[in-house]
């Protein structure tokens, strides 16, 4: 597992020192339209072809990765945190806050939240820079995450109550918070680690849904959600293979986080 | 020549006897195999929305008008290919001198789907129903045009005549839209006159049109149309899935083709794609010049000035919009009037060129300057708006990323935001709080009369500045004189002479700025004989009572 | 006693529906676009015709008003009309939520026989092949768009619900992954193995009993995952369920359709999720 955790590491690494050096590698920039050769294949100028505007695929990957792959992480880290919290907590402290979290969480899941997107962007103003409109989006999806692995957190940490080493640690004297965060969090990590793992891919996806609302990356920024939107033409796949790219890098950086991740269990 | 024996002469008779008899025999079983293939089958095609309604007097949206076109049956219909009047329900009519009222004589032995007969009295009914105060609808709308007092009266059971208040222009035109319902038939709206009727609706899925069986028209030959058994109509607002179907086989026409399949199919199977040319529809750019607007007075003098909305049409690249965006089957847009519509469209007017230099020119006359690249006006202020549109129209968000960066050109900073058509509804028409939108306009009328809620400056349409209780500026109060002049005359040239100056004032002033005129394209699958698609709609069935499924496609089924 | 509980728990379900009827009700009243109507755009209306439709609004401006309405009316059997389509809700939702059922269902079974048979042979192989393999597949399904995988079913010819199973698949592998290798990390299934116990047996005595109310759990929330995945779907592969009607609901803002839907999504959350509870009770009664 060692050796596949290194290239792990090295992919990551190797990803954000790309994007954050997107101003050498690609100096036209993601925005600039080269009208004379729109949707056209993969060429020494544009590695990654153009896209239907003529804009360099391969400049808006990279210039997408700073975006996507910076606040992607931290809006999953956000609603994990929210899940760790309201679940976490709630089925540690057992009782009746065990059943308001668990009626407050399922009525969460069932809402239909797009009618507070659709509110939040009519409060923002029209011409708010798309860098604020981007965070604001995804700290909205970082607050909207977090429901349903709060469920299977309020389970687990119910059930971690009376287990053994928590009753030692009772017993040894160690109570409330300080119980909580050094006894019975660590023992969250599974499900933790798979609802922060699973929250940036789907983050990403909702961002570029959350355009048709006015939310989201707006023009010309590029993202990785606009560009997996681009797989929605789907029947010129076998004419246009190299529109499969983007998806294929975000398949990469994700088993990469992955194997980051999974550094305790799989060994044993 | 010497005379043949008996016998010979004989052969020569059974021979040639037998010859005729194969020939009948063949001509026979031609006929047979002809009338096998030319009748029945069923047509399916996709409908993007759902038709909001199935009563024909309240029509509005596109879907229920496509469903009410083939079920509905009207007294004239305006022929979709060649645009000129046709008689139908009514084989002849005429219209009085002071344009007030327009008498039918309908045709006999007519019957409604269900059996019940035909007569003068549903054309009263129908015209009863439409002076209905409570009814809302854009045929209702037109009707009352002049007043509500729309009155029709019997004069035989296949004679009618209506009588409007006011004179009303193109009288006999707007009887195309009027779908007559059965005044004794106990099926109501579902008693139809058209080549097809309604035999199921899943809402929300798909509408099962059937033959309808006393359907009148027939053919040259004398055969009853349609020649097609039902028309299967599915509700599919993806445009992917709807081509996916329509490459498998399992749709055999689609009404509107997006440019980017057009092309695709045109590469593979050219015989399947229709290019009708420039249609009527439009796509526009307009800035809020609402006085009341909640918008920066700053920004609302740069809207309101002229030369600010010139300069912004001549630093638009239109040729790159048609060319990109819809891969040459577009034009530049001179107007609101098309270049198809030839009667109407004002020839003297060419297109905005892409002049970025002259539009900064025009933009230092009012006192704007470049500062490192940023456009600034006189108070210092830098030039930026944003532009709303709809989410969901791929080829709109495009143009509004070419636009961007054509206005980014001379300086002017551009934010767009797409947003869903309730939000961008609201923002328009109901609050005003928006800088510029990019809107089109979809099924345009070929009469400019049907556009008065749009120039009239009282009207709810006049996008930039609606409900205005007098005229706020110059050139909107001579709109309005003019379109009140060419509504109040049947007089072609007098009503062309007006609109042509309508055209020109609009051109000048640029209160839309309108991008490109969209190409009408289509695709129909080599199974359907008879059609023929033209840019009004609907495009591909508006002919569908003769269209044919040929034999290979109906034994598939 | 028994049946006291019971009692109390089926009021408490139907006192939270009902408060999740009308907090959606709020939501939409309260999003922009609510009185917007894509006629204002109609030139051939006159200004009197567009007054009447939008006074037709009116009636759903308060939303108390509305929603008591509502529930007058869901007394008598009668859900309101859906305002986008014309028709009476009851009857669209009896026509379509069973194609729903079906393709939620089976997709959600199949996702969890995928992802339940990955998770395990990943867990039991233990070769670092096993583990990339298995998360290199659910996260390739995880990364591509619901939409595309809905398209493709339509491209393949392949049913619906196999579109679901592969949406929600990605989910409950990566959860039912790392809590089976947590599971098999804790010091007695490491002591019951150095005893010499058989795989089947340590999986069934010390493995599922720790990792079990978990999974059980997960299951309970899968199901609104399902529901969700129905919606791009059943829209794009064109059945007629209860998913084509919400999104076209939604963007028209169709008040009696979405209260009936989040009614209908609320109750079978919490129907899913406190069946869950019930059985991790009844499993391990130690825990209640």
């Amino acid at each position: 597992m060692k050796p596949a955790r290194y290239l792990a590491c090295v992919v990551v690494v190797a990803v954000c020192a790309v994007s954050l050096s997107a101003n050498w590698l690609a100096p036209a920039g993601s925005a600039k339209q080269f009208r004379e050769v729109p949707d056209s294949p993969p060429s020494r100028t544009h590695l990654l072809g153009t896209d239907e505007l003529g804009r360099d695929r391969f400049a808006r990957v990279l210039y997408g990765t700073r975006i996507s792959l910076l606040l992607a992480p931290a809006a999953a880290m956000v609603s994990t945190a929210l899940a760790a919290l309201i679940g976490g907590l709630a089925g540690y402290l057992g009782g009746i806050w065990l059943k308001l979290a668990r009626a407050f969480t399922d009525l969460f899941l069932s809402l239909p939240w797009l009618f507070l997107l659709i509110t939040v962007r009519a409060l923002m103003p029209l011409n708010v820079s798309p860098l604020v409109s981007v965070l604001i989006t995804f700290l909205i999806l970082g607050l909207l995450g977090w429901a349903a692995s709060a469920r299977v957190l309020s389970t687990s940490a119910h059930a971690l109550r009376n287990s053994d080493f928590v009753l030692q640690a009772r017993a040894s004297g160690l109570a409330g918070p300080r119980l909580f965060f050094i006894h019975v969090l660590p023992n969250l990590k599974p499900v933790l680690y798979a609802q922060f793992w699973i929250s940036i891919p789907v983050f990403i996806l909702s961002e570029a849904n959350l355009g048709i609302l006015g939310l989201g990356v707006a023009e010309p920024l590029p993202s990785w959600g606009s560009l997996l939107r681009e797989l929605e033409g789907l029947l010129s796949f076998r004419e246009e293979p190299w529109r499969l790219v983007p998806l294929f890098l975000l398949i990469l950086v994700m088993t990469s986080f992955q194997l980051l991740l999974s550094n305790e269990e799989v060994t044993a | 020549m010497i005379g043949r024996p008996a016998s010979t002469r004989r052969l020569q008779f059974s021979f040639r006897a037998q010859q005729g008899i194969c020939f009948l025999l063949l001509l026979c079983f031609g006929f047979s195999v002809a009338a096998l293939a030319q009748s029945g089958g069923q047509l399916r095609f996709c409908l993007r929305t759902e038709p909001k309604t199935l009563d024909p007097l309240l029509v509005d949206d596109e879907a229920s008008l496509s469903i009410r076109y083939l079920t509905g049956g009207v007294l004239l219909r305006a022929n979709r290919h060649t645009q000129d009047l046709e008689p139908e329900l009514a084989e002849s009519w005429r219209v009085s001198p002071d344009g007030k009222k327009i008498t039918f004589k309908l045709r006999h032995d007519l019957h409604f789907s269900d059996g019940t007969p035909f007569s003068a009295d549903d054309v009263a009914f129908t015209i009863k129903r439409l002076t209905d105060p409570a009814l809302h609808s854009p045929v209702g709308d037109e009707f009352r045009a002049a007043g509500n007092a729309v009155t029709a009266q019997v004069i035989a059971p296949d004679q009618v005549s209506v009588t409007f208040p006011g004179p009303i222009v193109g009288i006999d035109r707007i009887f195309d839209e009027l779908v007559l319902v059965s005044a004794h038939s106990t099926r109501k709206e579902a008693a139809v006159l058209g080549p097809f009727m309604i035999a199921e609706y899943k809402a929300g899925s798909s509408v099962l049109l059937e033959r309808n069986p006393y359907y009148w028209k027939k053919d040259p030959q004398g055969r009853r149309l349609p020649y097609l058994d039902s028309i299967h109509i599915d509700i599919q607002p993806n445009r992917d899935v709807e081509m996916l179907r329509f490459k498998r086989g399992e749709l055999d026409l689609i009404n509107v083709l997006d440019t980017d399949y057009f092309d695709r199919l045109a590469s593979s199977a050219p015989q399947l794609v229709h290019d009708a040319g420039p249609s009527l529809d439009s796509d526009f750019l307009w800035f809020n010049q609402v006085v009341t607007a909640p918008i920066p007075d700053y920004k609302r003098g740069w809207f309101r000035s002229t030369n600010f909305r010139r300069a912004v049409s001549e630093a638009l690249n239109r040729g790159d919009l048609a060319r990109i965006v819809y891969n040459g089957h577009a034009q530049p847009a001179v107007g609101p009037v098309s270049p198809s519509n030839k009667f109407w469209f004002n020839s003297n007017l060419k297109p905005e060129p892409y002049n970025p230099q002259a539009a900064l020119d025009r933009l230092k006359a009012d006192g704007f300057h470049l500062q490192n690249g940023v456009l600034l006006d006189s108070g210092g202020h830098p030039v930026e708006f944003s532009i709303v549109t709809n989410a969901g129209s791929k080829p709109r968000e495009r143009m509004a990323v070419l636009i961007q960066e054509d206005l980014g050109k001379v300086g002017i900073k551009v934010n767009l935001v797409t947003l869903d058509f309730p939000s961008l509804i609201e923002r328009i028409s109901q609050k005003f709080n928006y800088e510029a939108a990019i809107l089109g306009f979809r099924n345009v009328d070929i009469d400019p009369n049907g556009q008065m809620n749009i120039w009239m400056s009282s009207a709810e349409n006049h996008a930039w500045n609606p409900q205005q209780k007098s005229p706020e500026t110059v050139w909107e109060a001579e709109i309005d004189k003019l379109m009140r002049a060419q509504a109040e005359t049947s007089d072609a040239k007098k009503r062309k002479q007006s609109f042509d100056r309508v055209q020109q004032i609009v051109f000048d002033e640029a209160p839309f700025i309108y991008l490109v005129n969209l190409n009408s394209l289509s695709a129909v699958s080599t199974s359907v004989a008879g059609a023929n698609p033209v840019i009004l709609h609907p495009q591909t069935f508006w002919n569908a009572e003769r269209l044919i499924l040929t034999g290979t496609a109906t034994a598939k089924r | 006693m028994l049946l006291g509980k019971i009692a109390r728990h089926f009021a408490s379900i139907a006192a939270l529906v009902l408060l999740g009827g009308l907090l959606s009700a709020t939501l939409v009243r309260l999003a922009p676009g609510f009185d917007a109507d894509e006629r204002e755009f109609d030139p051939n209306l006159s200004a009197e015709s567009l007054r009447a439709i939008r006074a037709e609004r009116a009636s759903q401006h308060n939303i108390l008003h509305f929603y008591v309405g509502y529930l007058r009316g869901a007394a008598h059997g009668d859900l309101g009309t859906s305002r986008a389509l014309g028709q009476p809700v009851l009857s669209l939702l009896q026509d379509r939520w069973p194609v729903t059922a079906r393709v939620a269902g089976i997709g959600l079974l199949l996702g969890w026989v995928l992802a339940s048979t990955l998770a395990f042979i990943s867990t039991f192989w233990q070769r670092p092949a096993c583990e990339i393999f298995g998360t290199t597949l659910s996260g390739a399904f995880l990364c591509v768009p619901a939409a595309v995988l809905a398209l493709a079913s339509v491209v393949f010819n392949s049913p619906g619900y196999l579109a679901i199973a592969l949406i929600v698949f990605p989910k409950i592998y990566r959860y039912a992954r790392n809590l089976l290798a947590k599971s098999y990390a804790l010091p007695h299934v490491t002591a019951a193995r150095s005893r010499g116990l058989g795989e089947l047996r340590i999986l069934a005595r010390h493995v599922l009993p720790v990792a079990g109310p978990q999974m059980i759990a997960l299951a309970g929330i899968t199901v609104s995952l399902a529901l969700g995945a129905a919606v791009p779907v059943e829209s794009l592969c064109g059945l007629p369920g209860i998913g084509q009607l919400a999104w076209q609901a939604a963007l028209s803002r169709d008040l009696p359709l979405l209260v009936n839907l989040t009614v209908i999504v609320t109750l079978v959350t919490l129907l899913a999720n406190s069946s869950a509870d019930v059985m991790i009770q009844v499993l391990r009664p130690r825990e209640a």
